[in-house]
């Protein structure tokens, strides 16, 4: 099937050693993406959600490793050797993390930070490089980008410092953008700039981005599609609305439900999923979500459900879906 | 039940007062004679809370809420001002008088984990108030209560030995509110009880919270930034802006219409889990962050951040104006805008 996917992940899995013995952090995971767009993936802590992307950008704790396939456009990208992956990430990928404090360094300026990839990547002189730094840091929105460019991470409030992780992250303009929990260290009134700078630059850069996030409200606002993620396996894909008015999987449908909404005034109790996450060491047989799940039947428990796909990009894990 | 709640109330005596509550810092500066700053992270709070109410501190992070908290309890002294407790001040009380009223006022804290000893089994941790507050307790008596508390709680009883790195966040969370309970406290201040957990596991903690509510008829002063889970859970709610009361209200009158601009812009923030509303939705979008509480703006304090600041709010500072029955805002336009 030739595509024009800028990334193809296909059966990826992910797995850690740990004294405890194997942790399958992520298993058999399929996607892609597509130029442009906003894919939400969704899931609990522990879910995989973040680790399918430290994978692919060859991230890895030390004590873990992947099997599977994952192509930028054409190329193998897969478990390269880091001289070859810095070609591409950060330059055609790039990530942001949830904490822009540690993904900083407190020693170096941010001239010196943000210039470095250029120089290396781009072959830039310093001053071209300094240069396009302020533009970028100029088009995240902070203000007197010439000087606070020299400044230290310190210096920058929470949103500003996230600021600059994107104005990093964008500096070569990439064609993927991995945003893992960027808000959520963020107070509501500055998560609401950075989601409108995040769609203003999507609309100017055509990037395409991967929203990493717990929080549905987000994905709400911002994704195309949505891929919800249950102990290391993604238990349904869908449009935005598919997954919103119609979800299929009894997992998505609780987390809907579990939510709060500030646009509601329900006198009732909140719908609370029932039971703890998984614990990925010692996942039950059959379906994982099983224990929690309210339409749970003998087939559940005994059996594994796989994806199956419905046409539109609607995939479902849930033997439930059999009768329908 | 806020229904019964409300009506409730109106007759009741409140449980708490609290009256121009300040908490100031001093910071000391550079330079050997210049003088200290204050830092002012509370700085004039007044409510009452009554029975089985739950009061609501909103606000992003620095503007005081957690310190607001901690100054009820006399964990930070305050500044000045008064908190009467039962119609008493404990402003200024000393140990042994606050000691007993400890019973009473118990809290909950945001990290389940990190709230924990984690040398102490759990059924020590529950148990280190009753040993403290009722030493008069057999040892079987202890335990016996201990076990019940877990089960209501929903912690299995026969957990009671293991340690608390054994248990996820959310039954680290459990384990907190049975400490909290096990002296059927009369208040409790859950700072960000919910905030470290899982959407779906959040759900079932703000259900435990709101039965053990109903059961015991407890008062919650809930802090949290969320103001999804506080539509949820809250009779009232007051919005904090650097220290500052920015509006006090009903539930259901500051979510159908907020006066205060900021709260106004905070609602409209708070991001809907539904594509077409939150889509569509009108939003007030705050420009730059939070000030520094060091120097916060003279006259009214959101006045930096405010679409609709004018000469008069740097000029002077606004009051806590009632503008109905339940509801009061410190804004100087809060009818034109």
């Amino acid at each position: 099937m030739t595509t024009n996917h800028i990334l193809t992940v296909e059966n990826l899995t992910t797995r850690f050693q740990t004294p405890d013995g194997e942790v399958e952090a992520v298993n058999n995971v399929n996607f892609h993406i597509d130029p442009g767009e906003t894919l939400g993936v969704v899931g609990e802590s522990g879910s995989g959600k973040t680790q399918i992307f430290l994978s692919l950008m060859g991230l890895l704790a030390k004590n873990g490793a992947s099997t599977g396939s994952v192509r930028y456009k054409d190329k193998e990208i897969l478990n390269l050797q880091p001289r070859e992956l810095n070609k591409i990430r950060g330059v055609s990928m790039s990530m942001i993390f949830q904490d822009p404090m540690t993904s900083l360094n407190p020693f170096l300026k941010i001239s010196r930070q943000m210039t470095e990839v250029l120089v290396e990547h781009r072959g830039m002189s310093e001053s071209d490089a300094l240069a396009r730094a302020i533009t970028m840091l100029d088009r995240v929105g902070i203000p007197g980008a010439a000087q606070r460019v020299h400044m230290y991470p310190h210096e920058f409030s929470g949103g500003m410092r996230q600021r600059v992780m994107i104005a990093m992250a964008l500096l070569c303009d990439p064609e993927v953008l991995i945003a893992d929990e960027p808000t959520t260290a963020l107070d509501v009134t500055v998560q609401a700039q950075i989601l409108d700078l995040l769609r203003d630059l999507q609309t100017d850069f055509n990037t395409a981005t991967v929203m990493i996030t717990h929080d549905l409200g987000v994905v709400a606002g911002l994704c195309d599609r949505v891929m919800v993620m249950y102990g290391g396996r993604v238990v349904e894909t869908g449009s935005v609305s598919d997954i919103y008015y119609d979800s299929h999987h009894p997992y998505t449908e609780g987390l809907l439900k579990s939510m709060p909404r500030i646009d509601r005034a329900d006198e009732e109790s909140l719908f609370a999923i029932p039971g703890q996450p998984p614990n990925l060491q010692n996942l039950p047989k059959g379906c994982a979500y099983q224990e929690r799940c309210e339409y749970v039947f003998d087939r559940c428990c005994a059996e594994r459900p796989l994806l199956r796909e419905f046409g539109n990009g609607r995939a479902s894990a849930c033997f439930r879906e059999d009768d329908k | 039940m806020s229904v019964m709640n409300k009506s409730a109330k109106k007759d009741a005596s409140p449980i708490l007062s609290v009256r121009d509550l300040k908490v100031h810092f001093p910071i000391s500066s550079k330079g050997l004679f210049a003088p200290d700053r204050q830092l002012k992270a509370v700085d004039g709070v007044n409510f009452d809370l009554y029975p089985g109410e739950t009061l609501g501190v909103v606000g992003e992070s620095g503007c005081g809420k957690s310190t607001l908290g901690r100054a009820i309890l006399q964990l930070i002294p305050p500044t000045d001002g008064q908190v009467a407790w039962l119609g008493k001040n404990i402003v200024g009380a000393p140990h042994r008088d606050m000691q007993p009223l400890r019973r009473d006022l118990q809290i909950i804290f945001q990290d389940p984990l990190a709230s924990l000893n984690p040398r102490m089994t759990i059924g020590e941790i529950i148990a280190e108030p009753l040993v403290t507050h009722k030493p008069e307790l057999g040892k079987e008596e202890i335990k016996a209560r201990v076990k019940r508390m877990m089960a209501r709680v929903g912690l299995l009883p026969q957990m009671i030995n293991r340690y608390p790195h054994e248990f996820s966040g959310g039954q680290c969370q459990r384990i907190g509110i049975a400490r909290a309970m096990i002296l059927e406290p009369k208040l409790i201040v859950c700072d960000e009880p919910v905030s470290a957990l899982d959407v779906s596991i959040q759900a079932q903690i703000v259900n435990l919270l709101q039965e053990l509510q109903r059961e015991f008829d407890l008062s919650l002063i809930f802090i949290s930034h969320d103001l999804s889970i506080v539509r949820h859970i809250c009779h009232r709610i007051m919005v904090l802006y650097l220290g500052n009361v920015a509006e006090l209200a009903d539930r259901d009158s500051i979510y159908a219409a907020p006066r205060h601009p900021y709260t106004k812009a905070l609602i409209s923030a708070v991001p809907i889990p539904d594509p077409e509303i939150e889509r569509n939705k009108e939003r007030i979008v705050l420009t730059g962050d939070l000030p520094s509480p060091l120097s916060p703006p003279s006259g009214c304090v959101f006045r930096t951040r405010c679409p609709f600041a004018k000469d008069k709010c740097a000029q002077e500072p606004p009051v806590l104006e009632r503008v109905s029955d339940s509801q009061e805002v410190a804004c100087h336009f809060h009818d034109s805008i």
